[in-house]
């Protein structure tokens, strides 16, 4: 299974990731415990300190915790911060690259609202 | 973590030829290592030392804490399977698969025959008579089930596509069951590279890298634009490949692009691209113009 990893970018980065996608579409529920780095390895057929250096990213960030014999699992809270970080990046990654574009098209500010609003209307 | 090999200024001259220039490494317990570069970079020469095929012709080299040189207790912790393996001619796969059980301490045997069915082989077979590809495959069988502390996987290019691909798998089931050091020796980078935790590159018989494989997959990218624009973002920057098609110019980078060098590159109306490890390999190794580039690493 291949499941789409992206040789180029660190493998590590991309497991953390995945696992932040699993958490904020609540795919892994806050005190779920996380599939295990063997598990891991296994599913994107990477090596298994790889993974386990994802793993170790989230738990750097307070996102994942270790309990001891049991393994790792998901903080109370992290859904909450995950959205929150996200939201930081909305306006870095959505509307600056939006801007951009809509300037290079000849597209006025004017407009672009007015494409919003129409957006949300859209069901 | 334990180290089970040590390699200081290890040399190997044949003649005037300097096979392997005084290169430095260790290898740890129970890890996964690539073992990377052109032909005729050294890579096979290093593994023969490794295996007391060949002697050093100068530094020190250990194994397992010992010199390796007929010496068994080393040797039959140690399985080099070689693209192209000689056995004696009667031989049949059955016998190699026998041999290799009497002589790995920790055969497995029912592992053996697990994967002699996965990759077909024809255990009554006459070794001799055997495609290359099989021939290929005897090796996989044989170096998976030894599960020797040291594995040593050269070259497994005579393999089609679909039997290195399951090799791949079974290697990377079998490693997170009973973790060892595999050392997989090769130049289909793109392939192994998701399973490599250390990198080693030889070139011209000089070790240039010896690095992290997730820590080499983010060390280049190709930014790619108008000739000026590009100018202007490589500047104080080290570059170490570069080409050009119509007004376009495309440059690869050394080191990572922060936020702040992507909303710059943004600006300027220029693409960032990754560099894969097949790619900085190609611009790291050996042609006289990248010489210099690999100087700056």
């Amino acid at each position: 299974m291949e499941y789409l990893i992206d040789e180029n970018r660190p493998i590590f980065v991309q497991i953390a990731e995945r696992i932040e996608e699993d958490i904020l579409a609540g795919r892994l529920a806050e005190e779920e415990q996380v599939p295990s780095t063997n598990q891991f390895a296994a599913l994107y057929q990477i090596n298994p300190a790889t993974a386990a250096k994802g793993v170790n990213l989230l738990v750097d960030q307070g996102i994942l915790y270790k309990k001891r014999g049991l393994g790792m699992f998901v903080a109370t809270g992290s859904r909450e911060r995950l959205m929150e970080k996200r939201r930081e990046l909305f306006f870095e990654q959505y509307v600056v690259a939006m801007l951009r574009e809509a300037t290079r098209l000849g597209i006025e500010e004017e407009q672009v609202i007015e494409m919003i609003q129409k957006g949300a209307k859209v069901p | 973590m334990s180290t089970i090999v040590e390699a200081e200024c290890l040399t190997k001259r044949f003649g005037d030829l300097t096979a392997i220039d005084s290169i430095s490494f260790s290898l740890e317990a129970g890890k996964i290592y690539g073992l990377l570069g052109r032909n005729g970079s050294g890579k096979t020469t290093l593994l023969r030392l490794l295996t007391a095929q060949l002697f050093a012709t100068g530094g020190t080299l250990l194994v397992f804490g010992e010199q390796p040189y007929e010496n068994r207790r080393v040797l039959s912790q140690i399985c080099f399977m070689k693209e192209n393996q000689t056995y004696p001619k009667r031989w049949r796969v059955g016998d190699v698969l026998a041999m290799a059980a009497s002589f790995f301490p920790r055969w497995d045997a029912d592992y053996a025959s697990v994967l002699s069915k996965d990759f077909q082989l024809p255990l009554t077979r006459k070794v001799r008579t055997l495609s290359r590809g099989t021939l290929s495959a005897v090796g996989i069988v044989v170096g998976l089930a030894s599960r020797a502390p040291l594995t040593i996987f050269d070259e497994p290019l005579g393999l089609d596509v679909v039997a290195r691909s399951l090799f791949y798998e079974r290697l990377l089931d079998d490693y997170v069951e009973h973790p060892r050091t595999i050392l997989v020796s090769t130049h289909l980078i793109d392939e192994v590279s998701r399973l490599l935790e250390q990198v080693l590159v030889l070139d011209q018989g000089r070790l240039i890298i010896d690095e992290e494989a997730e820590a080499l997959r983010s060390r280049a990218f190709t930014v790619t634009g108008s000739a000026s624009q590009v100018a202007t973002f490589t500047a104080g920057r080290t570059q170490i490949g570069g080409e050009q098609f119509g007004s376009l110019v495309s440059a690869t980078l050394l080191g990572n692009v922060d936020a702040g060098e992507r909303r710059q590159a943004a600006a300027l109306g220029l693409e960032l691209t990754p560099v894969s490890l097949q790619q900085l390999m190609i611009h790291l190794t050996s042609t006289a113009s990248h010489r210099k580039a690999r100087e700056s690493v």
